[in-house]
């Protein structure tokens, strides 16, 4: 109660003079009806036509809302953000072979990107190398194909490993593409202790939304605690989480859910890691998050002040957090992919420029922004510098960077921020009810949820209750656009022939013994003498493609697949 | 008089892509419009697809992908389907398709193609038109 921001006279008046101004509004509305039946966000939460001082009459400043840098950092992690430095300008990219994927960063670096993301295909995603029966078809398609390290070091040529931090979205093979990534930059003689960057490595979602299935739950996350320990140890500069709310959303979830299955699956690792025995503030600091900005621009930047609140009191209260550090929010964003439409494709910038500008209003650590292409293949060089030019206008031009946290105190985005973080909270009792993040997953229930939402927001499109332009309002056909992408069919086959050579050339007897050595720590209980990363670290070096590990993974912990529930 | 028994849907999601909110919504979709539906999940070979099809005798297969790997499963799921004397199995697309591959696949046997944007009414009312129970399948 204490500090709140209206002293009574005030709220007296204000309450008086509101109810004034909506028998004017109720009178004004008989003669001109509202234009709709009922004003929602694009997750169908309820908006009213007016937010005043009445709306956050509760709130505490001190506590609720308080400084940029300071608990419960609502306004933002850093004292200084945007005026000392810009968020990372970091594009999500890959393509084709690492070599085509190199030239992409070099290309983006040399148009002012500041960090590089990579994506890879969908059998490096999955496990399997190119020569895999169930990878017929994939190469190079959806990102790059990597099976061993000689393609990780042709994908990182001539970039420096120390200045540059880099993203992998990599789950289930987290610790094996990352073991790539050390061992290449540890080649080329790079310090691992200055590495920079982001495993995504949240296997918990992937159950949840995204699909990357390899193995069951339990060992799943045991692999992501061996990778949070051996970054304590050894690699102090890099994020060896990202959790990530983008692909919750993707799959049809509300801003709420994303939100709360996010935050509730950082309080799963967080309470795996400290079972392993480590501190919590050894550890928290290098957990980061990735949100995705969807089309509804206060609903966005609600929901990532309201994440950075609600992830520092957990951090505090629940967790017994001491270091500031460790209650940080941090995130990387990405523009909403399932808000594009491939109708008029060139509007597509203007929904990524909104969805950019609301990230960077809600204070985000880096940005991915999406091409006008992105609904028919990965992006175009054409179409990837225009998303890119999209963060650098907005950084520079706009003004928008001149100041921190600028709807601090807008009745309206204060309303809605609590709002957030209370429905939240609704889920994570919920989810705590039902035991944890991993006994929900097995119940299906954040699944469903999410795919409830999805058809809910299908059917309210079909009702014309949504609107996208050039889809059910201004209907318009999918034209042919004059750059569009290709992937070479026959990068396969190359890519095959490439990894084959390089299998028949390395040391059996030093690659066996690494397997043999990664097999015993794999089934041994999980234990610092039983993280995988240091065999991985020798695996790889002794020419271990990725497959080759996950195959060991697979055996030694047994799989999962989707259960295929509607 | 016999009632004509309700169409079999397989929902099947060909290749490594996980991208299945439309497959879901789809699957959903055909279920409320009275249709009985099967969902084979994510990742399956078209070897999977094609048991799971015959086994479960249904009459249209409607397949799910955004990876662009379609170059390979759809063919491959049409070939299948020949070699245990089942083409009478309709076989749809949905997802993402470069715009010269959509002539391709229908050329080669894909019934339709519903692309992002596709109405639910719309591929509901297509199948219902077009899609006719398998004869000598279970009433």
């Amino acid at each position: 109660m204490g500090n709140r921001m209206l002293s009574e006279s005030a709220l007296d008046r204000m309450e008086k003079e509101y109810q004034e101004w909506l028998r004017e509004y109720q009178g004004a509305t008989r003669k001109m009806p509202e234009r709709l039946k009922r004003f929602s966000t694009v997750s169908d939460m309820e908006i009213k036509s007016l937010y005043t001082p009445l709306d956050i009459k509760e709130k505490d400043y001190f506590e609720e809302i308080g400084l940029p840098g300071f608990y419960p950092f609502t306004r933002g992690v850093q004292s200084t953000m945007y005026r000392a430095r810009l968020w990372t300008m970091r594009m999500f990219a890959g393509l084709g072979s690492a070599e085509d994927t190199n030239n992409r960063f070099h290309y983006l670096i040399n148009h002012g990107e500041t960090g590089l993301s990579t994506a890879f295909d969908f059998p490096t995603l999955m496990g399997y190398d190119t020569d895999s029966p169930l990878a017929r078809g994939e190469c190079g398609k959806c990102g790059v194909a990597i099976d061993t390290i000689q393609d990780m070091q042709r994908l990182f040529a001539h970039i420096n490993l120390e200045e540059v931090t880099s993203s992998m979205t990599i789950n289930p093979p987290a610790s094996i593409l990352w073991a790539m990534y050390i061992a290449n930059a540890e080649n080329e003689g790079y310090d691992r202790k200055k590495l920079g960057g982001t495993i995504q490595n949240d296997c918990l979602k992937e159950f949840i939304a995204q699909k990357t299935l390899m193995l069951p739950p339990e060992p799943s996350i045991r692999l992501v605690v061996d990778t949070v320990e051996y970054g304590t140890r050894e690699v102090p500069r890099w994020n060896t989480i990202s959790i990530s709310g983008y692909h919750i959303r993707e799959a049809g979830s509300t801003a709420v859910q994303e939100l709360a299955f996010t935050i509730y699956d950082g309080v799963c690792y967080v309470e795996e890691c400290i079972k392993r025995g480590l501190d919590v503030d050894d550890f928290a600091g290098r957990l980061s998050f990735f949100w995705n900005s969807h089309i509804d621009f206060f609903e966005e930047i609600a929901k990532m002040r309201a994440a950075r609140r609600l992830w520092a009191r957990l951090m505090k209260d629940r967790f017994k957090a001491k270091n500031p550090r460790s209650m940080l929010l941090r995130f990387h964003t990405q523009t909403a992919g399932c808000s594009l439409t491939s109708q008029e494709p060139y509007n597509n910038i203007i929904r990524t420029t909104t969805e950019a500008l609301a990230a960077i209003l809600g204070g985000t650590q880096s940005l991915h922004t999406n091409s006008l292409d992105e609904v028919y293949m990965i992006p175009s060089e054409q179409a990837v510098l225009i998303a890119l030019r999209t963060q650098q206008i907005l950084a520079d031009e706009v003004g928008v960077t001149n100041v921190i946290d600028p709807l601090a105190g807008s009745y309206f985005v204060e309303a809605l921020t609590d709002k957030m973080e209370e429905e939240a909270n609704d889920y994570i009792r919920k989810l705590d009810e039902l035991g944890g993040m991993v006994a929900a997953i097995e119940r299906d229930y954040p699944q469903m949820e999410i795919a409830d939402a999805a058809y809910h927001y299908q059917q309210q499109l079909e009702r014309d209750e949504k609107i996208i332009i050039g889809l059910n309002k201004y209907p318009s056909e999918r034209p042919e656009l004059e750059f569009i992408l290709k992937i070479d069919e026959e990068l396969e086959r190359r890519q095959v022939e490439g990894t084959n050579a390089f299998k028949a050339n390395r040391d059996k007897v030093k690659f066996q013994k690494a397997m043999d050595e990664l097999k015993r720590r794999c089934e041994g209980p999980p234990c610092w003498e039983n993280n995988v990363m240091p065999a991985l670290l020798d695996a790889v070096h002794a020419g271990a493609t990725e497959q080759e590990c996950c195959d060991l993974y697979r055996q030694v912990f047994g799989t999962y697949s989707d259960p295929g529930t509607f | 008089m016999e009632r004509e028994r309700n169409l079999r849907i397989l929902v099947a999601k060909p290749g490594l892509d996980g991208h299945d909110r439309g497959a879901r919504v789809i699957a959903r979709a055909f279920r409320d419009a009275g249709f009985e539906v099967i969902y084979t999940g994510c990742h399956q070979t078209p070897e999977q697809i094609v048991s799971t099809a015959i086994q479960e005798d249904v009459d249209m297969i409607g397949l799910s992908i955004l990876s662009g790997a379609h170059t390979y499963s759809f063919p491959r799921i049409l070939e299948l389907l020949k070699e245990n004397s089942a083409e009478d199995i309709t076989v749809i697309g949905g997802g993402i398709f470069p715009l010269e591959d959509i002539p391709k696949l229908k050329a080669m046997g894909i019934k339709e193609i519903f692309e992002p944007g596709a109405k639910l009414q719309e591929i509901t009312a297509w199948v219902g038109e077009n899609v006719k129970p398998r004869e000598g399948i279970g009433a």
